[in-house]
């Protein structure tokens, strides 16, 4: 009999060395004469305990991990193909991994459980079901129960996405087209890459039926060029998608048709920016465009467009599926559904947490960062990617709300939470935000193009003791001209960060002041 | 050397006439010849130019608006090191320092051997386990010093044995 053994391709797991595993693994079965099939799955979003292996066995998949090369001849020897859980890296049943356990997947469902390019596993998982339906429907019946589910944008600016779907819909063009934004470009977040790794085919299925909704025939997932293994893995499931009569001119025999096209961005942090990635994929400068006009009306090549994140495409599968109650039931306020968490920075438990809105930042970390990888406390914990605040503990107990962060100034964003240990030195992290905007603006307005500049002067001259107050006065100032005067969110929020910084660290300047004292001293 | 790095215009007019006929085409042509020669050669701006009927201002300004494309050969190995705040949080900081110092170059520099280049990446999306580099398209979590200079030391002593 033939033993299944799971090994995850995504990147994470191939980052801690998953490859080396597998050749481990296929030596040491070959060395025994047994007979196993290795299945390349995605993440469970588990990263710490990255690479996760696991066994099918008569009573359900035993997980082991983190796994070396070198324990690989002891798991043989403990009989780890029939799931004996002697090993100490036997983990038992993954699913009941508490801190997979803890979480409310709806979009992670399948992640890490099937093989993300097989459209039979995908089948066998309740995939495609919410197409299946959709095909009997009206674009505006599909359009009605994406509103009616409360979905909302989950790349940053979390704006309805029935509401955009509508206005696609209701335009008349020859020609209109879904675009899937995945330069997921914020620091400290991986949930789309871990979509596109663990489950592609959910996230094709769920473009399909976008493109059933509004009338539009060809789709583009535009790609950070920095994730190839999710580049590999999505143009695999979309070949596989074709090769079934899930993409192309008719769909499972309905008339319908629909083509995808995985286009690569070239590593510009400002093409996550809608109008700069319709810049992109038309082949020039990811320079931001002025709106109106929306991209729902002008969009690529002029069209009427839907731009939708990862998470939104990748949730619509769910809802069409399932019925758009079942996604509003969970949430709170007006953020309905779930919001993938990611976990990165200095914890010791960094992973995926899909839950429903509202648990505050603090209840998510303690339930399942298990403390700093350092050991040293937590200091500064930056949510939202690059453009989002840095928090103090006083602001820990902040629930994890659209509406509640925006209260405190802070933006939830993505998702990505990053956690700084108490070593951090805060006003160098204010001068890396001004520096990082002066590497990414895409340069068409000038307080974000050149107020990045000025501020990595300003805060250079603060954190050497040059005049600190009147510097202080001066930084707020081009902060508000920021904010008030640029285009897009590059510019206007880089000011959060950095603002942030200074704000609730203050006592960093001193520390910075005295450092760079220290070393003309020395000089 | 590396052989990519040679300049051939007829492989280069063949990238581009197997994909000019894209929507946008530019940024697929512009990956097409950087993945073939690890590069694009100013020699190939006209041709790109006058395929899809853009000035070379047009495309010069394309190709320099994005970190990804290079005008210059690279070293045998691109390196690229994470920059973004996640890394920073688990010691991407002190990595970087290491890095430049162990390979005597700063970002954007290619060693006088013509063995590594580096550059900075903004977010790997290895947010978790961290600090990660990227050698060619090869991503590496959880990177020390320690493990750099093995790293070095295993990818130059392999080019050894291919010559």
């Amino acid at each position: 009999m033939s033993h299944k053994i799971f090994i995850p391709r995504d990147t994470t797991t191939l980052a801690l060395g998953g490859e080396r595993v597998v050749t481990a693994v296929l030596k040491e079965a070959q060395a025994r004469k047994l007979d196993i099939e290795i299945v390349r799955n995605g993440s469970r979003g588990i990263s710490w305990l990255e690479p996760l292996i696991e066994v099918e066995t008569a009573t359900g998949r035993v997980a082991y991990g983190p796994v070396e090369p070198h324990d690989i001849a002891a798991l043989f020897d403990t009989g780890f193909l029939n799931g004996n859980a002697s090993h100490r890296l036997s983990l038992g049943d993954p699913e009941e991994i508490p801190y997979l356990k803890k979480q409310q997947r709806l979009t992670f469902a399948r992640a890490g459980v099937i093989d993300p390019v097989s459209i039979e596993d995908y089948k066998a998982h309740g995939g495609f079901k919410g197409l299946d339906k959709s095909l009997t429907l009206t674009g505006q019946d599909i359009v009605d129960e994406v509103k009616a589910s409360g979905l909302r944008g989950r790349g940053g600016a979390a704006f309805p996405t029935g509401i955009k779907w509508q206005t696609v819909h209701d335009c008349s063009a020859d020609q209109k087209y879904i675009v899937c934004n995945a330069d997921e470009g914020d620091s400290g977040t991986f949930a789309d890459r871990l979509v596109m790794e663990a489950d592609p085919l959910m996230l094709i299925e769920g473009m399909i039926i976008s493109g059933l909704a509004v009338g539009a025939t060809q789709g583009y997932i535009y790609l950070r060029s920095e994730y190839p293994v999710a580049h590999q893995v999505m143009n695999e499931a979309i070949a596989n998608a074709y090769a079934s009569g899930y993409l192309g001119g008719d769909i499972q025999g309905s008339g319908k048709a629909f083509n995808l096209e995985v286009r690569l961005g070239a590593a510009a942090y400002i093409c996550g920016e809608e109008t700069s990635l319709l810049e992109s994929l038309e082949g020039k400068r990811g320079l931001v465009r002025f709106k109106p006009p929306l991209p729902a009306i002008e969009g690529l090549f002029g069209k009427p467009t839907v731009v939708n994140n990862v998470l939104s495409l990748a949730a619509v599968p769910f809802i069409m599926d399932k019925g758009s109650k079942a996604y509003a039931d969970c949430g709170m306020g007006r953020s309905r559904g779930t919001l993938p968490f990611q976990l990165a920075g200095n914890l010791k438990q960094g992973g995926l947490v899909e839950l429903a809105f509202g648990p505050t930042l603090r209840e998510l970390i303690d339930d399942f960062g298990g403390g700093t990888e350092s050991g040293l406390p937590m200091r500064a914990i930056q949510v939202g990617g690059p453009l989002g605040a840095y928090l103090p503990e006083s602001q820990w107990d902040t629930p994890l709300d659209y509406e509640a962060f925006s209260a405190i100034g802070a933006v939830l964003g993505h998702g990505g939470i990053v956690v700084f240990d108490e070593s951090v030195d805060m006003t160098e992290q204010a001068r890396f935000s001004m520096e990082f905007c002066v590497a990414e603006s895409c340069g068409k307005c000038t307080p974000c193009r050149i107020g990045s500049t000025r501020g990595v002067e300003v805060i250079d001259k603060i954190r050497s003791g040059n005049n600190v107050e009147a510097n202080l006065a001066l930084l707020d100032d081009l902060c508000e001209t920021m904010i008030d005067g640029s285009l897009c969110a590059m510019g206007s929020m880089t000011p959060i960060p950095v603002k942030s910084a200074f704000q609730y660290f203050s006592e960093d300047i001193a520390l910075a002041n005295a450092s760079s004292s220290v070393q003309a001293e020395a000089k | 050397m590396n052989d990519k790095a040679k300049w051939d215009p007829q492989a280069v007019q063949g990238i581009i006439a197997s994909l000019q006929h894209k929507p946008g085409a530019l940024l697929p042509i512009l990956h097409g010849i950087q993945n073939a020669l690890g590069y694009i050669p100013p020699d190939s701006v006209p041709m790109i130019a006058d395929a899809i009927q853009q000035t070379r201002a047009e495309v010069h300004g394309v190709i320099t608006f994005y970190h990804h494309f290079r005008l210059t050969p690279p070293g045998r190995i691109k390196l690229e090191v994470c920059r973004a705040e996640a890394c920073q949080a688990r010691g991407s900081r002190d990595l970087e320092f290491h890095v430049k110092e162990k390979l005597g170059i700063d970002y954007h520099q290619t060693t006088l051997d013509r063995e590594f280049s580096l550059e900075p990446v903004y977010c790997l999306g290895n947010c978790a386990c961290g600090p990660t580099i990227r050698v060619d398209d090869d991503i590496i979590g959880r990177i020390t010093p320690e493990k750099f200079d093995l790293l070095v030391d295993e990818l130059t002593t392999t080019a050894l044995e291919i010559r």
